[in-house]
């Protein structure tokens, strides 16, 4: 039992916040579309935290490897007929290719100089989607993309595919929590904390921060191929520039370096939009200074908040 | 049997000589000092040593090989393992974290390994780390942050990680920076306590009382030149040191 005040307010929130999401899954509420959004986005900003809360690094590229995810798996699927699972692996091992290759160039940057670079990866990713009409269909983009399926279970329903996209953010959570806690996690924690200090310990520093940008480039495929499969459609704007804002926000809201942080920023962020719909043309006010209010009242984010 | 041997050692930026034709060797199981004043090349010395930066001219031969165009994390993995003079902790870690990185050359696994669980190996650095922690007299804030420890304590801290590497040489630069008697006579026991057990130190130090306390063996530089080596009570009584340090800004 909590002991103070501070506590009682922790569990309270956390039983209404889970109860919300149990409830709205159970009565199959109009709100499960937006709730398996933003459990997409948890798996998205799960790798975000990796590459920037716990590495210390910055990315404002992670775009193109979701729609590397994206692509690939409605391209080999709808396409291709592949089944949704292997088209998934094959596009997320693109993109762990990529970012190999990006990586090893990128990330002898540092602070400005890396956000720019990455920057430019993701408008390209942009460009590309755009231009290459033939396989991506232009502005058109691609649709009737099949429902995720693996053997003879399709999650065809909406209840199914939140069933589904909830597993993803939860196993998305629980393994960034548990490569933070490994000799991996402690050789990236020590990146962040002082390049020098982690060489001088036998830390590979370089070495380092590529794998962990293609570890993220992975998170962030499979949460493009997710998206993909959930909404039956992609095209270029999915996967442009806004998708990188709505992940800052979401993480910084949520709590840069901290375990839980990308699940509440996604959640929050997420559903604040359905929250507030009834304040009509004010909308976009309110969002914004509720924004301002939780970032002036929880600098380190909801869940750091929540730790204190 | 000389550890480490610096030959002919070089380094300009640019107009300036930080360093100049510098060679000693630092024999195992040594404890050696490099004293000498301000802006002497202590610093990029060591700096040269770890793999820092590249030197101009001259090598360096550890253990019997060259450590030409080595990376500092391959240095450290041959068993030569350095401090910093400005201390340099992790701060988003626990101070028992801090130590626990130290062990990663002792260690084994990358992302996979980390996804399917390593207790047995984990238990073993918690261990490792405690035990260090305990050694050097900060086991009782383990877990705390960084930031809860005043200089001299981060000071201890940056050892502890050094030695979780298991090093075969440990390079201090100015360990006692920023210490207070107590906590410098506390150091001065546990080098001369690490030193028993084997191991080999090099350290750069202003406190010419640590240093007589401590050294065996002494270099000293002044603007890049090794004006002066031997053993420690000869070093001081040397009349090229005195004037160094009388004369120099450091006096
Ligand atoms: N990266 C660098 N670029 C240019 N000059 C440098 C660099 N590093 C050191 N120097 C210069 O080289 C000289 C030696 O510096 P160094 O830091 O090695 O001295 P030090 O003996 O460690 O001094 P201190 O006792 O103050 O720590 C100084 O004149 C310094 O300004
Ligand atoms: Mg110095």
């Amino acid at each position: 039992m909590p002991s103070n005040i501070i506590g009682w307010a922790r569990l309270i929130a956390g039983v209404l916040g889970l109860s919300a999401v149990a409830y709205i899954a159970v009565t199959g509420n109009y709100l499960l579309t937006a709730l398996g959004f933003a459990a997409i986005y948890v798996v998205f900003v799960a790798a975000l935290n990796l590459f920037m809360g716990h590495a210390g690094q910055v990315s404002f590229g992670q775009n193109a490897f979701a729609a590397i995810g994206g692509y690939g798996s409605a391209i080999l699927t709808a396409n291709h007929g592949w089944p949704p699972m292997l088209a998934m692996l094959a596009s997320a091992l693109l993109a762990a290719l990529v970012a190999l290759v990006v990586g090893q160039a990128t990330l002898r940057l540092r602070g400005h100089y890396l956000a720019m670079g990455t920057l430019a990866l993701g408008l390209i990713s942009y460009e590309i989607a755009v231009q290459w009409e033939q396989v991506t269909g232009g502005y058109m983009g691609i649709s009737g993309i099949p429902p995720l399926s693996i053997g003879g279970f399709a999650a065809e329903t909406d209840r199914q595919v939140f069933l589904v996209l909830a597993l993803a953010a939860v196993l998305a959570c629980w393994s960034v929590w548990r490569l933070r806690r490994s000799r991996f996690g402690r050789a990236m924690g020590a990146v962040a904390g002082s390049e020098e200090a982690a060489a001088a310990l036998g830390v590979d520093v370089a070495r380092t921060k590529v794998i962990t940008f293609v570890a993220a480039a992975v998170y962030a495929s499979v949460a493009g191929s997710l998206m993909a499969h959930a909404v039956g459609y992609i095209s270029p704007e999915v996967f442009g520039l806004h998708m990188v804002v709505v992940g800052f926000t979401m993480l910084y809201v949520g709590g840069i370096g901290t375990t839980l942080g990308p699940l509440v920023g996604a959640f929050v962020i997420g559903m604040l939009p359905e929250v507030i719909r009834g304040f009509r043309d004010v909308q976009d006010l309110v969002y914004g200074v509720v924004l301002i209010l939780i970032l002036i009242r929880a600098p380190g984010g909801l869940a750091g908040a929540w730790r204190r | 049997m000389s550890l480490l041997q610096v030959e002919r050692l070089t380094r300009r930026f640019g107009g300036l000589i930080a360093l100049d034709d510098v060679s000693f060797s630092v024999p195992s199981g040594s404890l050696s000092a490099v004293i000498g004043p301000n802006g002497a090349g202590k610093t990029t010395l060591f700096n040269l040593i770890s793999g820092f930066i590249p030197p101009s001219e001259g090598c360096v031969r550890f253990d019997g090989h060259d450590f030409a165009g080595l990376k500092p994390h391959q240095v450290a993995a041959r068993g030569l393992v350095r401090t910093f003079q400005l201390v340099r902790p992790f701060p988003a870690m626990s101070i028992a974290e801090n130590v626990r990185v130290g062990t990663h050359l002792r260690t084994k696994g990358g992302v996979l390994a980390a996804l399917l669980g390593q207790p047995a190996q984990e238990r073993r650095v918690a261990d490792r780390a405690l035990q260090l922690l305990d050694r050097v007299g900060l086991a009782s804030v383990a877990d705390q942050a960084p930031s809860s420890l005043g200089y001299g304590q981060l000071r201890l801290l940056e050892i502890a990680r050094a030695l979780a590497t298991q090093p075969k040489l440990l390079l201090l630069d100015e360990p006692a920076a920023g210490l207070n008697h107590v906590e410098t006579d506390r150091l001065g026991l546990l080098l001369r306590a690490l030193h028993a057990d084997g191991l080999t130190i090099l350290l750069i130090e202003h406190d010419m009382r640590l240093v007589m306390d401590l050294a065996e063996y002494v270099v000293v530089l002044d603007f890049g030149r090794k004006i002066a080596e031997g053993p420690a009570d000869a070093v001081a009584r040397d009349p090229a040191v005195l004037d160094a340090y009388l004369g120099g800004a450091d006096a």
